[in-house]
């Protein structure tokens, strides 16, 4: 007994105690909040090197760089106009598109799916995503653009031309296949799993008991649909197709495929044009001087526009999680 | 549930008297056509996407594809070996560069910041990182890696795919290390374990599996990235120095470049790359899958 009572006060003891609070908990300490600590910085030194990278044009053109279309290495002129509308244009047809499929896929799975089906199906909608952007981008150009060309392009041409409005926006004065809606399209099927699968979760986290006892006082599957799960999962919902959104502006590969790389701005959605990301990729390794630092401006355009709809993305996604 | 109610309504005797009127019932059916048409379209698209790989690609394959290197323009044969044996040397270093950062900033927020206000924010950066677009690191890493030391190398695209790597794990590790249950860490401290050895021999333990699906959903996700590469290891048609200083063959960069290029046996190899790269990232995924509902 004194002898136990020695050993836990003894000498020995502090020694016990001292180990553990030894310099490798501080360590350990320290390098995980550093590592966390990286998080910021990295995103603090992607836009500052945007900003410092982007500067010299910035400087030289003023606003002018946002508001001009022209793209001359000739004569050292940058606007990013043309590639700024391209970005924005392909990606709002690319919800337009995307959007009603997620959330028909999201509806299917939560809803309708027999259960033995739902798990290949989830599986197989994530696989969409694991597809990296470049076999995007071979399908595209090798198969979708011909299809595209033959059975949509010229078909629909001879219809709306000479007509008023329409005659401009789906008349093709090169029907390659290739263009802005062609770019849209194949961002859609990119987008579609991201929304699908966020959808897929805020509706399954909504609490059956409000589905039950819409269908309890005779509701039909839509009507629950439409009236107690949308907006149940309401703002949600919102974020997720924001996060495709931001998914669908960086977008690089798949577009720079099937975009057609044109410089100048077309009132046809039909015609050649190109994004942001698409002329970045197209022209970075053969830029030099103010080329580059035109090109590293439209990424610094790029990255707060994205990082503006992402940041709207998560807080709207977050504020459903909470509750 | 759903199923039954327009079932007992259709053997009522008086069908147009049931309770769901007509129009109701027409919404509904279209609802479903649609919701389950669009996940058709869905899913056709994939095994389409697969179908041409396939069809394109495994005429493609052979041990030249995987024994020599890429053909320069307009001479015959050649193989991807380079390109492979290059794609995994970048892969990898990006993994080395962001399991480190992303296991120890996931750990951060799980065991360390939990609630705090500074971990919320990072925890809210890392999304925003998680959906950043990627070329805008392959720009960012040339301002910092290849402008500055005048060169392309396989060092800067290792870092690049690291960066794209890292809010990826730091995600899972987070999300895998709050699974495990509190009084196990409880247990460890009760022992007189210091937290640090809590983490790393308790809960990194329990969590393992979990944070391993994390590295390899990160795998698959920096194993396809061209966009980056352009800007960082480049691409060329010869094995790479060790020192990876200059290009550094990739199979992404070596499909984008061969994919449009006017030989024959440039198309030929780059349909070939597709079918190699895509079926091993989406086998990476389907195994980090198999893991995560293994381990539930």
């Amino acid at each position: 007994m004194t002898a136990a009572t020695d050993m836990m006060t003894g000498p020995a003891a502090p020694a016990i105690r001292k180990t553990p609070k030894g310099t490798f908990d501080i360590v350990f300490r320290n390098a995980s909040f550093i590592a966390a600590l990286m998080v910021l910085v990295l995103l603090a030194g992607i836009m500052l090197s945007m900003i410092i990278g982007g500067w010299p044009a910035f400087r030289e053109f003023g606003l002018g760089f946002v508001t001009s279309s022209v793209w001359d290495t000739q004569n050292d002129q940058y606007g990013a106009w043309p590639a700024i509308v391209g970005t924005l244009s392909t990606a709002l047809i690319a919800l337009v598109i995307g959007v009603p499929l997620s959330l028909g896929i999201a509806v299917y799975l939560t809803q309708l799916a027999p259960a033995w089906f739902k798990q290949p199906v989830s599986t197989a909608i994530e696989l969409l995503a694991a597809v990296p952007s470049i076999i995007y981008g071979m399908w595209g150009l090798f198969v979708f653009v011909p299809l595209f060309a033959a059975y949509v392009q010229i078909p629909l041409s001879n219809i709306v031309e000479g007509l008023p409005i329409v005659g401009t926006v789906l008349y093709s004065r090169s029907p390659s296949g290739l263009g802005i809606l062609t770019a849209g399209f194949i961002l859609a099927f990119m987008i579609v799993p991201f929304i699908a699968s966020i959808t897929r979760d805020m509706l399954e986290q909504i609490p059956s008991v409000l589905r039950e006892s819409a269908y309890g006082i005779g509701a039909t599957t839509w009507e629950v649909v439409r009236h107690v799960l949308v907006p149940q999962a309401g703002v949600s919902i919102i974020g997720a197709i924001m996060l495709g959104l931001g998914r669908a502006l960086g977008e690089t590969m798949a577009v720079t495929f099937v975009v057609g790389n044109a410089n100048r701005l077309s009132a046809s959605i039909m015609d050649p044009g190109s994004t942001i990301a698409s002329r970045i990729a197209n022209e970075f390794n053969e830029a030099m001087g103010l080329q580059m630092n035109a090109l590293i401006a439209l990424g610094c355009i790029l990255f707060f526009v994205t990082f503006v709809v992402l940041v709207i993305a998560r807080i709207l996604v977050s504020r459903v999680k909470s509750y | 549930m759903s199923m039954t109610t327009p079932s007992t309504v259709r053997a009522l005797p008086h069908a147009e008297w049931g309770r769901v009127r007509q129009s109701r019932r027409t919404a509904d059916r279209m609802m479903r056509l649609t919701a389950a048409g669009f996940t058709f379209i869905a899913i056709f698209v994939l095994f389409w996407i697969l179908g041409m790989l396939i069809v394109k690609g495994i005429g493609g394959l052979s041990v030249a594809t995987f024994t020599q290197i890429t053909p320069g323009p307009g001479s015959e044969g050649g193989g991807l070996a380079n390109a492979i044996v290059g794609s995994i040397v970048l892969t990898f270093l990006g993994i080395v560069v962001a399991t480190p950062v992303g296991v120890l900033a996931g750990t951060y927020l799980a065991e360390y910041g939990k609630t705090s206000k500074l971990a919320n924010l990072i925890r809210f950066i890392n999304d925003i990182l998680l959906s950043a677009p990627s070329i805008l690191i392959g720009l960012f890493v040339y301002v910092i890696l290849v402008e500055p030391f005048r060169g392309y190398s396989g060092w800067a695209g290792g870092v690049a795919l690291g960066i794209i790597a890292i809010p990826v794990i730091v995600r899972t590790t987070e999300d895998m290390l709050r699974l495990v249950p509190g009084p196990l860490r409880e247990a460890g401290a009760a022992l007189g374990a210091p937290p640090s050895v809590v983490i790393t021999s308790i809960t990194w333990r329990a969590a393992k599996s979990g944070m391993v699906t994390g590295i390899l959903l990160a795998l698959a996700r920096i194993a396809g990235e061209t966009a980056p590469l352009i800007f960082t290891a480049l691409n060329n048609n010869f094995w790479f120095s060790p020192t990876l200083a200059g290009g550094v063959s990739n199979l992404p960069v070596t499909i984008y470049q061969f994919a449009s290029a006017p030989y024959e046996n440039w198309q030929q190899l780059a349909w070939a790359g597709s079918l190699i790269i895509t079926m091993s990232i989406l086998l990476l995924s389907l195994i980090a899958r198999r893991i995560v509902r293994g381990s539930k």
